[in-house]
Parts: C-alpha cells; sequence; structure tokens
C-alpha cells in the first residue's frame, strides 16, 4: 500500500494512493460540501459542490473524483469557490420547485443543509418553475420530480447495490428526468424489485415512502452502507 | 434615543409570520420601549407612512396592488426586511407559478368548484388583478435583510431585531438562514 503525501488547506496529509481528494480532507476533518456523493455509491462528481482548486491546474476538480498524488497541493475553502458553492446551490433551488414548507423532507433534507452551509440567505436567480409529475403508482413509494435535483443516487443505489437498473435519467440539461424502467409509471416498472434502497439514498423529498407528510421523512442512510461494508468486507459492523 | 419607526406588511402570505412575531411574548414589552409601531395590518392605520426605519414585509408578490405597495414601502422605508419564507422566495404562493398564469386558478377556485353562480371576480381599481407569476419580494425592490422561515420562529425573528435594534443589520446565519 503506497503513501502519498500532499498538502490540503495548508494542512500536511498522508493518504492511501486509490484514496480520493475528498477521502483524505474528511480523515484530516476537514469538511468539503458534497450533494450526490453517498459513502456506498460510486463516485460521480455530478454537482460539483466538492470542487477543489489544486495547484498547476487550471480547471477546478471535483474532490470526490480526483485521486490524491504526491506532492498535490489543494485548497478546499477559498472565497471562489465558496462563490461557487453558494450559486450551485441557487441553481439547484431555482430549477426545480423546491417548496420547503410543504415538503416530506423539510428538516431532513441535504439540499436544505447545504444551503445553510453555505450561507444562502435567498436565491438570486430567477425561479424556472417548471411542470413537473408525481408518480404515486407503486404502491409503496412515490417520486416527486418537483424535489429532484438529479443527483442519480438512486440510478446509483439501484444499479450498483441492488443490481435492479430500474432507475436511469432521460432528457437533457433542465427537461432531464430521473426514470423507472422506460419512462414507465413506477408501480408498472417489471424490474423494480421494490427494496427501497432509493428511498434511503434520496438526498431530498423526491422519493419518499408514500404516506408521509409534511417533514416526516427521515432516511436510514447507514443502512446502504452497510450492506455494501457486509458484502465488500463481509464485516457486519454499523 | 428616539423610537424606531417600525412598519409590518401583509402581501401574498398566510399572516403565519405575524402570528410568530406575536410569539416573541415578554420581549414584545420590551420592543415597544424602543420602537414606534407605524403600520401594520395588527394596527388601524390606513396609508403606509414616510420615513419610515424599518419595515418587516411578509408574503409574496401575487397580484397588482402588491407591486403598487412595494414601491411605496421602498420609497418610504430606511431597511426593508423579506420577513418570511413567502417573501424571501415566493413559497406556497407561488406553486401556482408551474401553471403558466392566473387564469387556470381563477377558474379552478371560482368556476369549477363553485355551487353557486360561477364566476371569476372582477372589478377594477377594488379586486386587484392577479399576476401571472408570484415572485420574491427582492425581484421587485432592493431587499436588505432576509428573515426566512415557515414561519420564521420567535427566536429567529428576535435575533433579527436585536440585529437592528444595535444598528448593526449584518444578516442571520446558520441555522437562522434554513428555509421552511
Amino acid at each position: 500500500m503506497a503513501v502519498k503525501t500532499l498538502t490540503i488547506d495548508d494542512q500536511l496529509i498522508s493518504a492511501r494512493e486509490e484514496q480520493t481528494v475528498l477521502e483524505a480532507a474528511r480523515e484530516a476533518g476537514i469538511s468539503i460540501p458534497t450533494l450526490c456523493e453517498l459513502h456506498g455509491l460510486g463516485d460521480i462528481g455530478a454537482c460539483r459542490l466538492c470542487l477543489v482548486e489544486v495547484t498547476g491546474i487550471a480547471k477546478l476538480q471535483p474532490a470526490c473524483t480526483t485521486r490524491v498524488a504526491e506532492g498535490m497541493v489543494v485548497v478546499t475553502n477559498s472565497q471562489r469557490l465558496q462563490n461557487y458553492r453558494r450559486m450551485i446551490v441557487e441553481l439547484l433551488f431555482a430549477e426545480r420547485n423546491h417548496i420547503c414548507a410543504v415538503c416530506v423532507a423539510n428538516g431532513h433534507c441535504e439540499l436544505q443543509d447545504l444551503g445553510l452551509a453555505v450561507g444562502m440567505d435567498h436565491v438570486r436567480y430567477e425561479y424556472l418553475s417548471p411542470q413537473c409529475q408525481v408518480d404515486l403508482s407503486h404502491e409503496r413509494f412515490g417520486v416527486d420530480h418537483n424535489r429532484c435535483v438529479l443527483c442519480m443516487r438512486c440510478v446509483r443505489a439501484c444499479d450498483e447495490i441492488e443490481g435492479a437498473h430500474t432507475w436511469d435519467v432521460m432528457g437533457r440539461g433542465t427537461a432531464s428526468r430521473v426514470i423507472t424502467d422506460l419512462k414507465q409509471p413506477w408501480g408498472e416498472s417489471q424490474s423494480c424489485t421494490s427494496c427501497g434502497k432509493c428511498v434511503l439514498a434520496c438526498p431530498t423529498g423526491a422519493i419518499f415512502r408514500r404516506g408521509s407528510t409534511v417533514s416526516e421523512m427521515e432516511r436510514d442512510r447507514w443502512q446502504l452502507d452497510f450492506i455494501v461494508t457486509a458484502r465488500e468486507k463481509k464485516q457486519w459492523i454499523i | 434615543m428616539d423610537h424606531i419607526r417600525l412598519a409590518t406588511v401583509w402581501l401574498g402570505g398566510c399572516s403565519g409570520c405575524h402570528m410568530s412575531f406575536l410569539d416573541l411574548d415578554e420581549f414584545l414589552i420590551d420592543l415597544a420601549m424602543k420602537v414606534e409601531v407605524v403600520y401594520s395590518p395588527i394596527a388601524d392605520i390606513k396609508t403606509f407612512p414616510e420615513n419610515v426605519d424599518v419595515t418587516l414585509v411578509e408574503g409574496a408578490v401575487a397580484n397588482d396592488e402588491h407591486l403598487h405597495q412595494l414601491a411605496l414601502i421602498r420609497r418610504n422605508s430606511r431597511i426593508v426586511i423579506a420577513f418570511g419564507d413567502c417573501a424571501v422566495t415566493g413559497n406556497v404562493p407561488s406553486m401556482r407559478n408551474p401553471l403558466g398564469s392566473a387564469l387556470p386558478v381563477l377558474n379552478r377556485s371560482y368556476k369549477e368548484i363553485a355551487d353557486i353562480n360561477p364566476q371569476i371576480p372582477s372589478n377594477d381599481g377594488i379586486v386587484p388583478t392577479l399576476l401571472d407569476q408570484v415572485r420574491p419580494i427582492h425581484d421587485i425592490i432592493k431587499v436588505d435583510m432576509f428573515l426566512p422561515g415557515c414561519p420564521p420562529s420567535a427566536a429567529r425573528i428576535r435575533a433579527a431585531v436585536e440585529q437592528l435594534l444595535a444598528g448593526q443589520a449584518t444578516g442571520l446565519s446558520g441555522s437562522d438562514l434554513r428555509f421552511g
């Protein structure tokens, strides 16, 4: 196991060579905001919240998919990054209809938490107010596209952990939507095993247990990590 | 010290933010020593006065009367605070925005589900016309401070008011910024 030495926010850090900048930073107690990342799922660098500055590279790099390297110098919290992160969170709020006050995930929502983390007191961009469907055809779960941030956690949990690949994404840009099977109603999906892993993974109020009302949708996210650790390391630990 | 001239306004909202303001309980007595309420839906004052120090605006911008009021409020107020989620984000009143215009809402409310006499109320100069899109107040006028929450808790309102009393409206931070 080779060890790499790098600098993150002026701290000298040793990390294993297979680790990402995000993992190394977390081990060193340096917090970087994330949204699409979820322990147990493959990293895709989709949400861009964990972007960091790496000396010698002009473009900002997502910490979740950038491997550590010897002598790397990383800055995680410059004014520029703080400005971009707030912009990203505001754009997520502006893109769909996130009405926190009437959302099943109110108070237990990672998007809402990010708003606090980046100091968002209002959204400076025009709200797009798109027409979004709510699919309640599944007998146990529902999906509300008004609240979806396209983090792809449901897609990855379903594909990587459950192995069903019921979820995917169709469309482009602001017209992108998560779909079940070939855009059939969720309740008519033949591949869905009703395991509920997508419900555990969803960071917002987009995927929820039916019957949940405002603020009731809490999730036991540790269960996904538990399954992955048990499968990969044969360790049944919480 | 002169009393701070305080106004509170209720646009397109449910008045829950004003209810939460009343939840300040005993602090209202301390506040009464320092502020003079010059305009409010809970005071019988008909016109928005001039030379207001601080105005708390509850509610989203939903009709043409709100546009008119906001222009007057901004002109006559030193500090304007977006008071609660409807003022800050549009919130529940903005849930009609995806329908594209006010007409589907009016049709549904006054025609489709009417038991008797289905018609859309219209009376120029008396019933304000709904805007096609409900907007947060910072879309219309400059806002000096944002006080989110649905409603903002009394503790959060107090935190904002205490900043104003101290003459340092630096804005809220941390968990006081949570929407919803």
